[in-house]
C-alpha cells in the first residue's frame, strides 16, 4: 500500500489552499488527488471578476485566482494526482482511488483533509411540477458548457433561484445573445450577494421577482423542450397563491436554488455529518468527529466567498501539521450552540484545552437579512463578546473571533442576533 | 441624490451621492467613493468573457478587459471577441486585443492553457 503522512481529497481553492497552509507549516509528505484533468476545480468555469479582493487586494476572475495557488503549490513538494476519483475512504485513514493511468491503488495516510467541495440542489431536490422535458439545467452545469466548452444553453431563459451562480449566469447568457426573462425567486430578498443583483440583473434590466416560484413547466409537443414556465407568487408560509399564476415563455430554465457539500465519502469513513450545514461536525481546528481527518471549504460549509474557502483551508492545513507532530488533543468540550436568528455554527464544537489558535474562529449563517444588529456571544446568561453589525444577510456568511481566555469556565455557548444596545 | 449599492467588493456598501456635489456617504472604504463617483458620471464595467483557443484542452479560454470600459460600449467589445481564435499555448495576461474601441483597453487572457 502507498503510504502518504497527509492526502487532501479535491484540487480546487480548498485542497490547494490547505496544500498550502500545511507545507508552509512544515508538512512535507503531501499528496493531493483531483478527480478533473486540471487543478483549481470550480474556479476553471468561474470567468467572471471579483475573486481575490480579501486575499490578494485585487480584483481577479476565477481562472486567474485559482493559478495563484496553483503557482504556490507548484513551487512546493506537494505532489498531484490528477484525473483520479477516490472511491472510497474508511475511517482508518485508507484511500482506494482508480484512475486511467494508474488503476485501482489504495493509499494509507496519516492525515487526511477533505476538500471535496458542493454540488447544486437540481430540479429533484426542490420538486418542481409539470413536464420532464429538454432545457432545464442547474446554472453551474449552463456555466460549464458556455465557458469551457462553448456551447450556449439556451436563447430565452428564465432563473430559478437568485443563487450567485444564477446572477452570473444571467448576465453571461445575456452577454451571449440570450434574452433573460425573469429571474424568480421564493423568499422575500435575494440569495445572492447585493452587488451581483446590481451588476447581473439590474445593468441588463433584468427583472428579480422576489416572492414568487416556478409553479408549472409546459414543454413544447413538437421538440420536447420547455415551451413556457407558469410563475406564481407565493406567501408568507412560501405556498404559491392561486389566482396569482402568469406564463412566461421560455426555452431554457436554469435552476440556481443552492448548493449541497458533498459528503458521500465522509458518510463512508463514519465522519458525523451535521444535518444543519450538510458537512461534518467539526472542532476549532476543523477536524472532524473521525480522528485524523480534517475539511475545510465548501465541503464543511457552503461559502460565498472564496478568499474566505482559502483562509479556512490555509488553517486546516496549519492545524493538520500541529496533528502530526504532537497528536489528538484530549480536551473536555465547549458546545457552540446557534439560538436566535443564527442558521448553524463551524465549528460545532471547542476543544477547551486545545492550543493550536489564541482565538477560536465562529462562522454562521444568519436566517434573515438584518440591519443594525450585534451577533452576541453569551454562556450560562453572560456576554462572553459581542459584534455590532449594519447589515447582515442570509447569503452573508459571518465570521466572529473569541479569545480562548474568555473560554475558560464555560462549557455551551450561545451565538445570537440582538438589538443594539441602548 | 443617487442611491447604489457599491460594485467594488461583496461586501455591498449602500452609497449616497450626491449628483451635484459629487459627495459620497455611507462607503467604508476609499473604493466606494471611487464607485459612487463614476457611476453617476461615467459607469463603467469590467468585462469577461471566453474566445476560441485551438489545440488547448478545451475550445474556449477566458478572457477580460485589463480595465473597466464605459457600460454603453459592453455590446461592442463583445462583438469583437466573435472573431478572435488562439492557439495553445497561452498564458494569463497575454494580450488577444489591443487597444479595443479606442479606449486605451486591452482584451487578455485570463487563464493558462
Amino acid at each position: 500500500m502507498i503510504e502518504h503522512e497527509l492526502v487532501i481529497i479535491g484540487g480546487g481553492p480548498a485542497g490547494l489552499s490547505a496544500a498550502y497552509g500545511a507545507y508552509e507549516n512544515g508538512v512535507r509528505d503531501i499528496l493531493i488527488i483531483e478527480r478533473d484533468a486540471r487543478l483549481g476545480g470550480i474556479l476553471n468555469q468561474c470567468i467572471h471578476n471579483g475573486f481575490g479582493l480579501h486575499k490578494f487586494k485585487e480584483e481577479l476572475t476565477g481562472p486567474e485566482y485559482a493559478q495563484r495557488y496553483i503557482d504556490l503549490v507548484n513551487q512546493t513538494n506537494v505532489k498531484i494526482k490528477s484525473d483520479t476519483m477516490v472511491l472510497d475512504l474508511s475511517k482508518d485513514k485508507v484511500l482506494h482511488c482508480i484512475s486511467a493511468k494508474d488503476g485501482y491503488e489504495t493509499i494509507k495516510a496519516k492525515a487526511i483533509i477533505l476538500a471535496m467541495g458542493c454540488r447544486e440542489r437540481t430540479r429533484g431536490a426542490i420538486t418542481i411540477p409539470g413536464d420532464r422535458c429538454a432545457g432545464i439545467f442547474t446554472a453551474g452545469a449552463a456555466q460549464k458548457y458556455c465557458n469551457i466548452d462553448g456551447y450556449l444553453v439556451g436563447k430565452k431563459v428564465v432563473i430559478l433561484g437568485s443563487g450567485d451562480i444564477g446572477l452570473i449566469m444571467a448576465r453571461r447568457m445575456v452577454l451571449e445573445g440570450a434574452t433573460v426573462a425573469a429571474d424568480v425567486e421564493l423568499c422575500p430578498y435575494s440569495n445572492g450577494l447585493n452587488r451581483n443583483v446590481v451588476q447581473c440583473l439590474n445593468d441588463f434590466d433584468i427583472p428579480l421577482y422576489l416572492s414568487h416560484t416556478v409553479t408549472d413547466i409546459v414543454a413544447d409537443e413538437n421538440d420536447g423542450r420547455v415551451q413556457k414556465v407558469i410563475i406564481s407568487e407565493v406567501d408568507e408560509n412560501k405556498k404559491p397563491i392561486p389566482g396569482t399564476e402568469r406564463e412566461i415563455e421560455c426555452d431554457t430554465l436554469l435552476l440556481s436554488v443552492g448548493l449541497i457539500p458533498e459528503n458521500e465519502l465522509s458518510q463512508n469513513a463514519e465522519i458525523e455529518i451535521d444535518p444543519r450545514t450538510k458537512g461534518p461536525i467539526v472542532y476549532d481546528n476543523l477536524e472532524t468527529s473521525v480522528e485524523g481527518i480534517f475539511a475545510c471549504g465548501n465541503v464543511l460549509q457552503v461559502h460565498d466567498l472564496v478568499d474566505f474557502v482559502s483562509m479556512e483551508a490555509e488553517r486546516a492545513g496549519k492545524n493538520v501539521s500541529e496533528y502530526l507532530k504532537n497528536g489528538e488533543v484530549n480536551s473536555t468540550l465547549i458546545k457552540v450552540e446557534n439560538k436566535e436568528q443564527v442558521g448553524y455554527t463551524v465549528p460545532q464544537y471547542i476543544r477547551k484545552d486545545s492550543t493550536d489558535e489564541d482565538a477560536v474562529q465562529i462562522s454562521f449563517r444568519v436566517r434573515s437579512p438584518m440591519k443594525n444588529k450585534r451577533i452576541v456571544v453569551e454562556a450560562n446568561g453572560s456576554e462572553l463578546a459581542s459584534f455590532p453589525r449594519l447589515n447582515l444577510a442570509p447569503a452573508e456568511m459571518e465570521n466572529i473571533k473569541i479569545s480562548r481566555d474568555k473560554l475558560k469556565d464555560v462549557d455551551v455557548i450561545d451565538i445570537s442576533i440582538k438589538e443594539m444596545q441602548k | 441624490m443617487r442611491e447604489l449599492i457599491c460594485i467594488s467588493c461583496p461586501r455591498g456598501c449602500h452609497l449616497k451621492v450626491d449628483e451635484k456635489t459629487l459627495e459620497v456617504t455611507g462607503n467604508s472604504c476609499p473604493r466606494g467613493k471611487i464607485y459612487g463617483i463614476s457611476e453617476v458620471t461615467n459607469p463603467v464595467r469590467v468585462v469577461t468573457s471566453t474566445v476560441k483557443i485551438i489545440g488547448g484542452e478545451s475550445p474556449r479560454v477566458s478572457v477580460k478587459t485589463d480595465k473597466p470600459i464605459a457600460k454603453g460600449k459592453i455590446f461592442d467589445a463583445m462583438k469583437l471577441l466573435n472573431d478572435v481564435e488562439l492557439k495553445s499555448p497561452v498564458n494569463i495576461g497575454d494580450v488577444v486585443l489591443a487597444n479595443i474601441l479606442d479606449t486605451d483597453v486591452n482584451i487578455v487572457v485570463t487563464k493558462k492553457m
